[in-house]
């Protein structure tokens, strides 16, 4: 060990990272596929790019993937708080720190000498992330069973709205995922820190 | 296994009046893995195999429907004013396959699990007692329009044909050789309607002349429109969508 990095990225969080990467996916291109078949706007998705078929294809596998990515996520937050790691790497978060972390990036002159630690938008990023599959998983749990959660449907603005709220948080949530991806393209060394831990 | 027979149509006009419609017609195609297969970059020899796993969490799935369905839990119900209309006209083939249903003829033939297996005519069921709902209609595709339907609530009719009501599924039988099947617990829940008429006239032939199920507490194609036959079993009847891989519960 004495001659080896230390672990920045443990076992347990590259697991659900790359678990909850692989739903993700899978409920992006069958959520498509649902989609268009009563497209809310004024377009579709190319069904080349969608998976499932058909929309009763679509639905079998955005429904499985969905119990992958909620027992996936509620083991990574389980962890994340009995381990003292989101207290850890999260926080404290500033609002000054978001702004100059950002301008430093911008710059090019953000460093990223230390990757054992997040800057701040990283930070705001992740957190950004766990908070829009909350609103994922509520907007669905509407969706799916709008008369057995009347909380939870008032709260999303009733049944066509959860539609729209479900469908807002897929696209910023692959918006943060392509900057995401483009951070990584950028520091390739983070691939291998989230592959191998170190 | 979970090919689509037909292509399931939604009538043009009506949905032009929709929110949210959809125009685009089904993909006349099997559950096919082609997106994963983009994503792996190979194709999958097992796709049966693949099928079964998805059907088996779909399964799954309608056991937790039944575990969260409230019996005492109602859906919303709406103004008079809020109803959608034109109300769209959505079956698995086009206007023009609507079936008629003559009058004189009709009856509703009753088996399985029932004391009483006399087949009904229309007269014999306009003289049950009625009532009348305003709800949202929530269609698998993600549509979902406000209807008011009338008719003698299920469970009342249920009691009434001394069905047996510990069986597990109610079948029926349609006119348009659509069948389908629900849990008892939602057979018995107090929305559930067998309804003959819509916005206070008789059923029209597009939304189910004579009879059809009307339940706020399941997705439309739980809803059986020219029902002809009714049954109580023990076994699971299936349904046209649900054989292909539409979830079997289908509850809202």
């Amino acid at each position: 060990m004495n001659n080896r990095a230390a672990i920045v990225h443990p076992a347990w969080l590259r697991l659900t990272h790359w678990i909850n990467a692989c739903a993700v996916v899978l409920l992006v291109l069958s959520g498509w596929r649902i989609y268009n078949a009563s497209p809310i706007f004024a377009f579709t998705f190319p069904v080349q790019i969608t998976l499932g078929g058909w929309l009763g294809g679509a639905l079998l596998w955005h429904f499985f993937a969905m119990w992958v990515l909620i027992g996936n996520g509620v083991a990574y937050l389980a962890l994340n708080i009995f381990t003292g790691r989101i207290k850890r790497k999260f926080f404290p978060l500033h609002f000054k720190d978001i702004l100059a972390d950002t301008l430093a990036a911008l710059k090019g002159k953000l460093s990223h000498a230390d990757l054992s630690v997040y800057n701040a938008p990283q930070k705001l990023a992740y957190l950004f992330i766990v908070l829009d599959v909350v609103l994922l998983v509520v907007s669905g749990l509407v969706i799916w069973k709008s008369v057995q959660f009347p909380l939870l449907r008032e709260l999303m603005g009733g049944f066509d709205m959860a539609r729209v709220v479900h469908f807002v948080a897929m696209a910023a949530l692959l918006g943060v995922l392509a900057v995401h991806l483009v951070m990584v393209a950028l520091l390739p060394r983070t691939l291998l820190l989230m592959l191998r831990g170190r | 296994m979970l090919k689509p027979k037909k292509i399931q149509l939604l009538d043009d006009t009506a949905l032009k009046q929709l929110p949210m419609p959809s125009r685009r017609l089904f993909m006349q195609r099997a559950l096919s893995l082609g997106g994963l297969s983009l994503l792996s970059g190979c194709a999958l020899s097992d796709e049966e195999s693949v099928e079964h796993a998805l059907m088996k969490v779909s399964q799954f799935n309608d056991r937790v429907q039944a575990w969260l369905f409230d019996p005492e839990r109602m859906a919303p119900t709406y103004a008079e004013a809020m109803m959608t209309r034109p109300f769209p006209f959505n079956a698995y083939y086009g206007r023009e396959d609507i079936p008629e249903v003559d009058a004189e003829e009709y009856r509703l033939e009753i088996s399985g699990l029932v004391a009483d297996k006399h087949a009904w005519t229309l007269e014999e069921l306009y003289k049950l007692p009625q009532t009348s709902q305003v709800t949202r209609l929530i269609c698998v595709e993600g549509w979902s329009a406000i209807g008011k339907w009338g008719g003698v609530t299920f469970s009342t009719f249920l009691k009434h044909i001394g069905a047996d009501l510990s069986a597990k599924y109610v079948g029926f039988k349609c006119e348009d050789d659509y069948f389908t099947s629900i849990d008892m617990a939602t057979a018995l829940h107090a929305q559930t309607l067998l309804a003959f008429t819509y916005d206070g006239q008789t059923l029209p032939p597009e939304y189910g002349y004579p009879l059809r199920l009307r339940m706020p507490t399941k997705l439309g194609y739980k809803n059986p429109k020219h029902i002809t036959a009714i049954f109580v079993s023990n076994t699971n009847p299936g349904g046209y969508w649900e054989d292909q891989g539409y979830n079997w519960f289908g509850g809202c």
